[in-house]
């Protein structure tokens, strides 16, 4: 992490804030060369707070958290929106006067150093002097370039004081519904840089005295399309942080301020050797090469994007090295990854540093005791100029989850071969689902209000396949632990969208041993608006899994939408309707309950922008599968047939990829014949061994391929873009395929846009600015 | 910490355990004496005397053998894909589904990559025909080398000896 030493008006009224009379960059300037020199967050070798007392020590901690979990049950009654109220998508956090968490709430712990990232942003870029940190102040701050993942995050940030002096901050983050982005929804595309995508806060005071100020309060509300959720999104963080406030300060009443921040140093060097510890209870050291893709599929016909050098199919790339080293600390290094684009699929190093403990704490260290000490434990390395870590100010971010849930589904690989190798099977995961798709939308809704709309049911995908068990069916996303799809009525209160059905998504769990959990769908049609956009946002033409130890990945997505349905017509005819009932894509069955006129398009282009939708149209909201652990031929012979019987895999793939002998009673059950099955088993195993050429073999024809330049753009394009940032992939990429000296990929070569790869401008070039850096780069 | 018998661990292994058990092995902090146990359970299953060192897969181990004490990755069936540090798929079988017929043997045409982005690699084992690893990379990737463990260090983290050429 940087230590920024020569600020010019540094200290301009040192002492002012800091009992110890430093500024507060100084302070913690102190703390990181303390941490660097000793190796310990601080310099604290020992835990002496802790150790001499520990129920006192454990009682400050246990008040904290309670206090933030509970203040975030009671701020969360006061939004209106789904996303807050019914999918719980806020969190609060708290940290000391460095910026370092101490502790955080339940919920997007996504956040546990977001805000932190803020923090430090105004502690190193003198907010101390200008605008100034005084009791009652409230900060409010949504800029990814600075920290935040991405711009629909908005945080309040509430410095706290004692007896004058400041002794931590609390903030408090909700996912709003909308930040007026060019395309409505809160992580919405279209837009393909920062000036399109939403409003922009970058740690502004928008509050004294515990009261919002009112150009703030104008400013924003007519920014927004939805400013009844996002005045009463405000409201809930204000309250919340207040809450936390007052638990600190009667904390220190009753437990005196020297006990509060020596715990509020000593917090954090115990987690970072909790996370020490967790590592080498569960893990094998070593090194584990791993990586992931996402495809961003731009030229076609239905994104429309306001710049032509942003219509290019590209490819995310992100692998990942993580070494587990012997003194149980590790580094996750993303050398090799591809370049940022004019996309709203970029995150920032920040994503990573505080972002990843949301997936960390449902594995490695799933303890209500996680803060920035586990960062401390960590390496990270994010190269500059990939999507990592963009080198251009221009870049958005609205949708970074895109690419990060892709790039992390392949971190929970590496980590369960370390669990598989232990024996602590019953933590294996295989991955995490791409959850998504995002239905997004906008116009003027039932009420007659404009209005914008993200449906989270994708909160609730499938999970990956456990070494001991399936995954879990529509359960959970990996950046909200609480996984819940909300309730229809809900949705539909929300949204002008009326269910037509919700059903379990049949074939969308990765086959293997155990399966992926499957996920879901609903077929919703637009009803009661009056001018009304949609569009998709999810992965169609890639998986970002891969399944585990010979499981399969999960299924693809594709889009369903469909116009000119006659639907209202139907309805009062009383033909059939399209009710939810289409499992099979190869059969389609919804369009055998449209009118004659229906406009359907049913492909795999799961990105688009937006589309008008009148009433009566259909979209499909598909919520992604997880991937499948061990080889199918594993399965037992008793789960796959109740697979079958509850619609999770349709007959055709299980008699192909499970080998199951099967047949269909009169009532419609389906039944396995144990004694056929094993022998059709061992004659796919036959077949394999058939079909399949020595790897060896089959590198040469590759290679050949390579030499010859075969292969789509969009796969050459992610390949050269990569090489032009790491010298090191390159290098490998070239030895792996004995390629000759002078073989080269250039994407100059492929014949599109390349805006943004050799010229480009980084947020630290504008005057005065000092970004925070958070990782090796 | 929680203790388990090697019965329990067998059921584990076997996906037999009893979910409260199951239960308590995710919720408490870990037995250290799992390895060894794990070990033990899978080592009864094998018809090979080479010692198990690290199961990398349900069928697919790195073992110490007894005749040399070399560290190799071997199959459950006893083929062998030579030295730990190698990367076991280069001595495997592999099927690459690359394009949209072969994917539809797996999933429906539009729940499948579209192979101009993405393919299926299948690695089997050359005797038995288990599938041992399933890539999905871009056309052009190089295989994947997944695991490099570092064995010496993690004995000395599950407090036992080391094998002599880790």
């Amino acid at each position: 992490m940087t230590i920024q030493e020569n600020i010019v008006k540094a200290g301009a009224a040192p002492g002012s804030l800091l009992k110890n009379g430093l500024t507060l960059n100084d302070n913690r300037n102190r703390i990181l060369k303390k941490t660097t020199d000793s190796g310990y967050y601080g310099g604290l070798t020992e835990l002496k707070f802790k150790e001499s007392d520990p129920i006192g020590f454990e009682r400050i901690f246990s008040k904290l958290r309670a206090g933030l979990v509970n203040s975030r049950e009671v701020a969360k009654k006061i939004a209106a929106s789904p996303i807050v109220e019914q999918e719980g998508e806020l969190c609060f956090t708290l940290y000391n006067v460095a910026g370092d968490c101490i502790c955080t709430s339940t919920g997007i712990i996504i956040h546990v150093g977001t805000m932190g990232a803020a923090i430090k942003y105004m502690i190193q870029n003198n907010w101390e002097d200008n605008p100034g940190i005084s009791p009652g102040d409230m900060f409010t701050n949504n800029d990814c370039q600075i920290g935040n993942v991405h711009p629909c995050d908005i945080m309040t940030i509430v410095p706290i004081f004692h007896d004058g002096n400041l002794i931590g901050w609390v903030g408090g983050v909700t996912h709003v519904i909308d930040v007026g982005a060019v395309g409505p929804g809160s992580m919405s595309n279209g837009q393909i840089q920062r000036f399109g995508d939403g409003i922009q806060i970058t740690c502004r005071k928008t509050g004294i005295n515990d009261t919002p100020m009112r150009d703030w309060l104008h400013e924003s509300q007519r920014n927004v399309r939805t400013p009844k959720y996002w005045i009463l999104d405000e409201k809930t963080r204000i309250a919340g942080c207040h809450m936390i406030r007052d638990i600190v300060e009667e904390t220190v009443v009753e437990e005196g301020i020297e006990a509060y921040e020596t715990f509020a140093m000593e917090v954090i060097e115990d987690g970072r050797r909790g996370l020490i510890s967790r590592i080498k209870a569960m893990t094998i050291p070593g090194k584990y090469n791993t990586v992931a893709f996402v495809d961003v599929p731009y030229t076609h016909e239905d994104v429309h994007v306001p710049s032509p050098f942003a219509k290019v199919d590209t490819i995310m790339h992100a692998p990942c090295t993580i070494t587990i080293k012997s003194n149980a600390t590790w580094r996750l290094d993303f050398e090799g990854c591809s370049r940022w684009g004019w996309h709203t699929y970029n995150a920032n190093p920040v994503a990573f540093t505080s972002g990843i403990w949301v997936m960390m704490t449902q594995t490695l260290v799933p303890t209500e005791r996680i803060n920035d000490g586990a960062r401390y434990a960590t390496e990270f390395r994010m190269p500059k100029g990939t999507w990592t870590n963009p080198d251009d100010r221009r870049t958005a971010h609205s949708d970074a989850w895109h690419f990060l849930v892709s790039s992390w589904s392949s971190l929970w690989r590496a980590l369960s071969r370390s669990y598989f190798g232990r024996g602590y099977l019953e933590e294996v995961n295989a991955g995490n689902s791409n959850p998504c798709n995002w239905l997004q939308g906008g116009g003027i809704n039932q009420e007659e209000e404009i209005h914008a709309v993200n449906s989270f049911e994708t909160a609730a995908c499938g999970t990956g396949a456990c070494a001991v068990k399936d995954g879990l069916n529509h359960a959970a996303a990996i950046w909200n632990p609480e996984g819940d799809m909300g309730d229809i009525e809900i949705w539909e209160l929300a949204e002008p969208l009326l269910y037509m059905g919700r059903k379990i998504k049949t074939n969308t769990g990765g086959y293997g041993k155990y399966r992926g959990g499957l996920g879901f769908e609903t077929l919703r049609m637009v009803w009661g608006s009056a001018d009304w956009t949609m569009f998709f946002m999810g992965n169609g033409y890639m998986n970002s899994d891969w399944g585990l130890m010979g499981g399969y990945p999960s299924a693809t997505g594709y889009r369903f939408e469909a116009h000119k349905t006659g639907l209202l017509d139907r309805i009062k005819e009383g033909q059939s309707l399209p009710l939810g009932e289409d499992r099979d894509p190869d059969n389609p069955d919804y369009e055998n309950h449209l009118g004659p006129d229906a406009i359907v398009k049913r492909d795999k282009q799961c990105i688009t922008t937006e589309a008008i939708y009148e009433n009566g149209d259909l979209y499909l909201n598909y919520l992604r599968g997880g991937p499948g652990f061990g080889d199918p031929l594993d399965r037992k012979i008793e789960e796959v047939r109740e697979d079958l019987n509850e619609n999770f895999v349709l007959p055709e793939y299980a008699v192909k990829v499970y080998g199951v002998v099967i047949s269909q009673d009169s009532e419609g059950d389906w039944t396995v014949d144990e004694a056929k099955t094993i022998a059709r088993r061992m004659a796919i195993r036959k077949e394999r061994i058939a079909r399949a050429v020595p790897t060896r073999k089959w590198m040469e024809e590759e290679r050949g391929r390579i030499m010859d330049k075969k292969a789509s753009v969009q796969v050459q394009q992610m390949f050269a873009s990569s090489f032009f940032l790491s010298e090191d992939f390159l290098g490998k990429f070239k030895s792996f395929w004995d390629l000759p000296d002078d073989w080269e990929l250039k994407e100059e070569s492929l014949g599109i846009p390349m805006f943004g790869a050799k010229h480009h401008m980084d947020l630290s070039e504008l005057p005065d600015v000092h970004p925070v850096v958070f990782c090796e780069e | 910490m929680s203790t388990y018998t090697k019965k329990q661990v067998k059921d584990l292994v076997d996906g037999d355990l009893d979910w409260d058990t199951l239960h308590k092995m995710l919720s408490m902090p870990k037995d250290i004496e799992r390895y060894s146990n794990y070990v033990s359970v899978l080592q009864d299953q094998v018809s090979w005397d080479d010692k198990i060192i690290i199961p990398v897969g349900p069928h697919l181990y790195i073992v110490e053998t007894v005749k040399d004490k070399e560290l190799v990755t071997k199959c459950r069936c006893g083929h062998g894909f030579g030295d730990y540090t190698l990367n076991w798929k280069l001595n495997a079988l592999v099927y690459i589904r690359d394009s949209e017929e072969k994917m539809n043997q797996v999933y429906p045409k539009l729940m499948a990559p579209d192979t101009d982005w993405q393919v299926y690699r299948e690695y089997y084992c050359p005797t038995c025909g288990t599938m041992h690893d399933v890539e999905v990379p871009t056309p052009w990737y190089p295989v994947m080398h997944d695991f490099e463990p570092d064995i010496k260090t993690f004995f000395d983290w599950v407090g036992l000896p080391a094998p002599v050429n880790a």
